[in-house]
């Protein structure tokens, strides 16, 4: 049998703001993804909204770099805003 | 009147569940993974419309019939489905062309029955219609898919909706219990939703590539509202009511 492109599916909930990688399936076309998402990964009210898009769209970075993309951010606290000195006037922050 | 109105219901009931235990025997033999749950969802869709109007029906009967009794211990003479609700399954391409014609009359009646004047009837239509919007979805890009697909694809879907035509006539043609609740605005007129219904099924044909039928020459077959069933009700009413039959009043 003919395999169908593979498709990687996106759902935001009701509350989210954010579309949210739920997984992936095999479908024709766009159209036809959207429809099997709606039955795969809506089927339990998980979502309002729906993106899907062909997997081979999709491009990573490589898990062999991971050392040298990753580690050289560990000993650089100073990036997080942690330094700054927050007036008191400034509340919630 | 009040017979009447519980025989309606039963026809409605039925319907939707002789479909939706058609469709329920693809539950693990779809195509695709994908598309078998697809198809599995929409029969879990019929099968609890049937339950509303099951258990409505038993609300207006002065037997102590209960949606179970009524959808597991009624013998075929006594349902009134549909045919086409009833026909083979056969391939992928029959079984969505009898979906998508019939769930095209459905969206069509539905929409009608929200307006009837028996508000329970008018509640599990607006329900149903819900559903059945996308059913007709469904189903109608599987005929555009196959009809505009490969040459076997055409084929198959060509020799779909020339066996499962003669049975769509049916449902343009009132019962006399449909006729009788006309008056008080119960039922709905099916013979005025078939112009809708054509616009519709002439679409998405047009759009398959395939041929619009028409019913000019055509001899459609009728019975199943009044209980003159085909001989596949019978096979599908051993199955679906076995257990029932088998162990009175077993629960699980």
């Amino acid at each position: 049998m003919i395999q169908e492109p593979l498709w990687e599916v996106f759902i935001r909930s009701k509350q989210g703001l954010d579309h949210k990688h739920v997984g992936s399936l095999h479908a024709a076309d766009a159209q036809m993804a959207i429809e099997n998402a709606r039955d795969v990964y809506t089927r339990r009210m998980e979502g309002i909204s729906i993106w899907v898009v062909e997997s081979k769209y999709i491009h990573s970075s490589n898990p062999d770099e991971a050392a040298s993309f990753y580690d050289p951010a560990n000993d650089k606290i100073y990036r997080h805003p942690t330094f700054y000195n927050i007036p008191d006037e400034l509340k919630h922050m | 009147m009040q017979n009447d109105l519980f025989t309606y219901t039963l026809h409605l009931a039925d319907n939707s569940l002789i479909m939706g235990h058609r469709l329920s025997v693809w539950t693990g033999h779809g195509p695709m993974l994908e598309q078998d749950i697809a198809i599995t969802n929409i029969a879990l869709d019929l099968i609890g419309q049937s339950r509303n109007f099951y258990q409505y029906a038993a609300t207006i009967t002065e037997t102590d019939a209960t949606e179970d009794s009524l959808a597991y211990l009624r013998d075929s003479r006594d349902f009134s489905n549909l045919l086409i609700t009833e026909i083979t399954n056969g391939d992928w391409a029959k079984t969505t062309m009898k979906l998508f014609l019939f769930s095209t009359w459905q969206f069509y009646f539905f929409q009608q029955l929200i307006n009837s004047s028996d508000k329970q009837l008018a509640a599990i239509a607006e329900k149903s219609l819900k559903e059945v919007t996308y059913h007709v979805r469904w189903s109608g890009e599987w005929i555009i898919r196959l009809g505009d697909g490969t040459e076997e694809s055409n084929k198959r879907i060509k020799a779909a909706l020339e066996e499962v035509w003669p049975f769509t006539g049916e449902m343009f043609l009132p019962a006399e219990y449909e006729k009788s609740l006309l008056n008080n605005h119960v039922s709905v007129n099916v013979s005025d939703i078939k112009n809708d219904w054509n616009t519709k099924v002439i679409n998405v044909l047009e759009e398959a590539t395939l041929i619009f039928p028409g019913d000019k020459n055509t001899w459609m077959h009728t019975g199943g509202k009044d209980g003159i069933h085909t001989e596949h009700l019978g096979h599908i009413l051993a199955a679906m009511q076995f257990l029932q039959r088998a162990y009175p009043g077993c629960e699980w």
